[in-house]
C-alpha cells in the first residue's frame, strides 16, 4: 500500500521548515534508516530518514521549498511490486492538519481542576500514659530504636552514626543493638549515600539518612528533590520512596555562615516531600516515628541547641504524632504567634513577657511545615485577629512569607493588623558573638512585633 | 512477545532458540525506536526523546545473562532497556505520546518509566543520578540476601560525574552486587570522549577502588553476553562491583533535535555498514545455517506487527484525565 511521507517535526518547537534537498529520487529503492532528504529547521539542517522499506513513488514537495508545515505530505512511498500509478494520491493540501499533540493541547480545558480537599488529620489524643524525662537527643534515639525493632526494613546510615555513636550522639547505642548491617557508617559522601538510600527505598527498604547537619544536605539536594520527591508522580504512582532525611538544621552556636542555616523553606517549597520540624521531646519522638512509618520521603529538621534539653516524653511505643497537625503550646486570645523548632521556645518566652503586660499570646508550634496545618492557624486568628510568624530562616520567600500568603487567602477578613514576620536577618550568619545574636530572632523582638500588631507601645 | 531475559545459568554457547530470541529482541528495539522517531516527526511525541538505535546489543547481551532477581536502572536513553526487561511495548509507546495507557500514565514521558514487576527502576533524567540509585539497589540485594545483582547503566558523559565515584567507593567498600555498564557511544551529546575525559579507557575508572573493569565490543551481542556472565557472576558471588565499558555507537542524534554536526557522515555510515549489531548477528545466523532468510522475514513481520500495534495503542489511548494532575504527588497513607 502506498504510504505518504509527512513533513517531520525535528525539534520540540518546530512548526514548519524547508525541504532543503532530496537524497533519493523517484523510483529509488529505500531501506529503513536511509536518509531521504535534508530538512532545514530554525536551528539546523537535519537528515530525514526512512522508517519503512519500499521505493520512492513520487516526490510531492520539491527540494528547495520553504515554509513547509509539519505533517504536510512530501512524498509517497510504495511497497515492493507497486507502481507509480498507485501513487496518485490527492494533491497535498496547502495547509496540513496540525499535529495531534497540538490539537489536544488546544482542546484541553484551560482551567486547572481544583485540588482535592486534604483529608482531615486528627490530632493525637491527649497522652495519659507513662512518660519519662529525657533529652530530645534520647527521644530521637528511642524513636529510631523502636521503629527498627518493629520493622526489619528500617536502617540508619550516615557519617559517624555507628562506631562514633553519632556526631551529636543521637544514634547512641544503636550499633550495639542492631549491628553494622543496619547502622551504617558512610564515607563523607552526601550525594552518594543519599542517592544510595533512595535506590534502597525504591526497592522497598526504609532508610533513615542522617546528615551530620542539614547544611551538608545541599550536596545531596538533587537526589532529595529530583530522585526522592518527584519519582512517585513521574511514575504515575508506581514508584514510591519511603525515606527519612534527618539532621540538625538552623543555627547552632558560633559556627558561622556555612554551618548555620535554616533550610525549612527550601524543602517546604517542593511537592512530593513532607517537611517536619519538631520542638519538644514528645514532638521529636512521635514525629520521627510517624516519619519512619510514612510511605513518602520526609525531611526531618532537628536542632542542635534542642538536643540537650529535657522534656517529659511518652514511653508507649505506639505514641505517634500525626504529620500535618500543629500544636497549641499556650492558649491566648490577644495575638497568635506561630513558630517551629527552637523558635517555639523563643515565642513562649515572648508570651511570658507579653503576659506581664496583659497581652495573652497564643503560641502555635507548627511541627509540620509541609503539609501546613492551615486550619489550626486560621482558627487561632479568627480568635486573636493578629498574627506574628517567627523563624530563624531568612525573610525572603521564607516560611513567614507563606504564613502571610495563607492569611491573605484564608483569613483576610479576620485580620485587624498586617501579618508581622520575625526572621533571621537577611545576611549570611556572622561568627562574632554579638553579631550572631543580632542575626537571630530573640524573645524581645518577638514581643515587640506582637505589641505592634496589637497597636500597643 | 517473549524476551531473552532471565536465562540464569550460563549455557556454554547459546542455542538456536536463544540466538533467534536475541535477534528478535534487538530488532524489536530497533523498529520500536524507528517508529518512535516517526511519531516524533508527526508531532505525536514531544519534548526529549533519546533513541537507542545502534546500541541494541548492549542491553540485549546484558539481559541474556540476567537472573530473574536482578534489577535494572539506567539514564534517559531508556526505551531499549524497558523492552529488554520485558515491559509491554504498548505501555512504553503510550508513555512517549503522553497518554493514560503509558507506564507512568502519561506523566513521566520518555525518560521516566518504571516497572516493579520487571525490576526496572527507571528511566532517570539527571545525568549520573541513576548511579547512586543503582548502587542502592545493589545494597538492597545484599541487605535482603536475594542473590540479585543491579545492572546500573551509565553513559560516557555520566562517567565524569562526581557521584559516580562516590558510588564506586561505597560499592567496593561494601562489596555490593552491582555491575556498572558504561555505554560508551563516543559522544556525550556533542562532546566526544576525547574532549571530555582525561584518560579515555573508561573501564579503568574503577581501578582506584579495586573494581575490575573490561572493555567490550558493544556492537557484538555475543561478546556482550560473554562479558555479562563474567561480570554478573563476579558480583553475584559476593566479590563486589564490576565495570563493563561497552564500546557502542548511536546512529541518531543525542536527542531528536540534534543535527549531529560533531561527527562525519562517513563515521556514521561506517559503523552502520560494518558494525551493525543486528546485521552482524543476522549474518552469523545465516552463515551457521541456524535459520534461512524466510524465517528471518517472518520475525521481521512479527516484530513489525508488535510495533504497529504499540503505535496504534499509543495514538488511541486517551490523554490523562485532568484530575490526574493532582494524583500521585504523595502516597496516601
Amino acid at each position: 500500500m502506498a504510504t505518504e511521507i509527512l513533513m517531520p517535526a525535528l525539534s520540540p518547537t518546530m512548526t514548519e521548515g524547508k525541504v532543503a534537498r532530496w537524497l533519493k529520487r523517484e523510483g529509488d529503492a529505500v531501506k529503513a534508516g536511509d536518509v531521504l532528504a535534508e530538512i532545514e529547521t530554525d536551528k539546523a539542517t537535519m537528515e530525514f530518514e526512512a522508517v519503512d522499506e519500499g521505493h520512492l513513488g513520487r516526490i510531492l514537495v520539491a527540494g528547495g521549498t520553504e515554509g513547509v508545515a509539519v505533517n504536510t505530505p512530501i512524498a509517497v512511498l510504495l511497497e515492493e511490486g507497486e507502481d507509480a500509478s498507485a501513487a496518485i494520491l490527492p494533491k497535498a493540501a496547502p495547509a496540513a492538519p496540525p499535529p495531534a499533540a497540538v490539537v489536544s493541547a488546544a482542546a484541553a480545558p484551560s482551567t486547572v481542576p481544583a485540588a482535592p480537599a486534604a483529608a482531615a488529620i486528627r490530632a493525637e489524643p491527649d497522652y495519659t500514659g507513662e512518660t519519662a524525662h529525657m533529652t530530645v537527643r534520647e527521644a530521637l534515639r528511642d524513636a529510631m530504636a523502636e521503629e527498627m525493632r518493629r520493622d526489619a526494613n528500617v536502617f540508619l546510615l550516615g557519617e559517624e552514626v555507628a562506631q562514633y555513636q553519632g556526631a551529636y550522639k543521637v544514634s547512641q547505642g544503636l550499633l550495639e543493638e542492631f549491628g553494622p548491617k543496619r547502622v551504617i557508617d558512610t564515607p563523607i559522601t552526601e550525594m552518594g549515600f543519599a542517592g544510595l538510600a533512595v535506590g534502597a527505598a525504591f526497592s522497598g527498604l526504609r532508610p533513615i539518612v542522617e546528615f551530620m547537619t542539614m547544611n551538608f544536605s545541599m550536596q545531596a539536594m538533587d537526589q532529595i528533590i529530583n530522585s526522592a520527591a518527584k519519582t512517585l508522580y513521574m511514575s504515575g504512582g508506581q514508584q514510591s520512596c519511603p525515606i527519612v532525611f534527618r539532621g540538625p538544621n538552623g543555627a547552632a552556636a558560633r559556627v558561622a555562615a556555612q554551618h548555620s542555616q535554616d533550610y525549612a523553606s527550601w524543602f517546604a517549597h517542593v511537592p512530593g516531600i513532607k517537611v517536619l520540624a519538631p520542638y519538644s521531646g514528645a514532638d521529636s519522638k512521635g514525629l520521627l516515628k510517624a516519619a519512619i512509618r510514612d510511605p513518602n520521603p520526609v525531611v526531618f529538621l532537628e536542632n542542635e541547641l534542642l538536643y540537650g534539653q529535657s522534656f517529659d516524653v511518652p514511653v508507649d511505643p505506639e505514641f505517634i504524632v500525626p504529620i500535618g497537625r500543629a500544636r497549641i503550646e499556650r492558649p491566648g486570645g490577644s495575638v497568635t504567634l506561630v513558630a517551629y523548632s527552637r523558635m517555639v521556645q523563643v515565642a513562649l518566652e515572648a508570651a511570658d513577657m507579653l503576659a506581664a503586660e496583659g497581652i495573652e499570646a497564643e503560641v502555635i508550634n507548627l511541627r509540620t511545615l509541609r503539609p501546613l496545618d492551615i486550619d489550626t492557624i486560621v482558627a487561632s486568628v479568627k480568635k486573636t485577629n493578629r498574627i506574628v510568624s517567627v523563624e530563624e530562616g531568612w525573610p525572603y520567600a521564607g516560611i513567614g512569607s507563606e504564613i502571610a500568603a495563607v492569611m491573605m487567602e484564608h483569613a483576610f477578613d479576620w485580620l485587624d493588623a498586617p501579618v508581622a514576620r520575625v526572621c533571621g536577618v537577611d545576611v549570611p550568619m556572622p561568627y562574632a558573638a554579638n553579631l550572631e545574636r543580632l542575626c537571630l530572632p530573640q524573645a524581645d523582638k518577638v514581643a515587640e512585633a506582637a505589641r505592634q500588631v496589637c497597636y500597643r507601645k | 512477545m517473549a524476551t531473552t531475559r532471565r536465562r540464569g545459568k550460563r549455557p556454554a554457547e547459546p542455542d538456536a532458540a536463544e540466538l533467534l530470541g536475541y535477534y528478535r529482541e534487538m530488532l524489536l528495539i530497533r523498529r520500536f525506536e524507528e517508529k518512535a522517531g516517526q511519531l516524533y516527526g508527526m508531532g505525536l511525541i514531544a519534548g526529549f526523546c533519546h533513541l537507542y538505535i545502534g546500541q541494541e546489543a548492549v542491553v540485549s547481551g546484558m539481559m541474556a545473562a540476567a537472573d530473574p532477581t536482578d534489577s535494572v536502572v539506567t539514564s534517559y536513553r531508556d526505551h531499549g532497556h524497558m523492552l529488554a526487561c520485558g515491559m509491554d511495548p504498548k505501555g512504553v509507546m503510550a508513555e512517549l505520546t503522553g497518554r493514560s495507557g503509558g507506564y507512568s500514565r502519561g506523566k513521566g514521558g520518555s525518560m521516566h518509566m518504571f516497572s516493579h514487576e520487571k525490576h526496572f527502576y527507571g528511566g532517570h533524567g539527571i545525568v549520573g543520578a541513576q548511579v547512586p540509585i543503582g548502587t542502592g539497589l545493589g545494597f538492597s540485594h545484599q541487605y535482603r540476601g536475594d542473590g540479585g545483582v543491579c545492572h546500573c547503566y551509565l553513559g560516557d558523559g555520566a562517567i565524569n560525574q562526581g557521584q559516580v565515584y562516590e558510588s564506586f567507593n561505597m560499592a567496593s567498600l561494601w562489596s555490593l552486587p552491582v555491575v556498572y555498564v558504561i555505554e560508551n557511544n563516543k559522544y556525550a551529546m556533542g562532546t566526544s570522549v576525547e574532549r571530555a575525559a582525561a584518560g579515555t579507557e573508561l573501564y579503568r575508572r574503577g581501578a582506584a577502588y579495586n573494581i575490575p573493569g573490561e572493555a567490550v565490543d558493544g556492537m557484538d551481542i555475543l561478546a556482550v553476553r560473554d562479558a555479562a556472565f563474567r561480570a554478573l557472576g563476579h558480583a553475584r558471588g559476593g566479590q563486589g562491583p564490576y565495570i563493563l565499558e561497552m564500546k557502542t555507537y548511536r546512529y541518531r542524534g543525542h536527542s531528536m533535535s540534534d543535527p549531529a554536526k560533531y561527527r562525519t557522515k562517513e563515521e556514521v555510515s561506517r559503523m552502520r555498514e560494518q558494525h551493525d549489531p543486528i546485521d552482524t548477528l543476522k549474518a552469523k545466523l545465516l552463515a551457521n545455517g541456524v535459520v534461512d532468510e524466510a524465517a528471518l522475514k517472518e520475525i521481521d513481520r512479527e516484530v513489525k506487527a508488535v510495533v504497529t500495534e504499540a503505535a496504534e495503542f499509543a495514538q488511541t489511548s486517551p490523554e490523562p484525565d485532568a484530575a490526574a494532575l493532582w494524583a500521585d504527588v504523595l502516597v496516601e497513607a
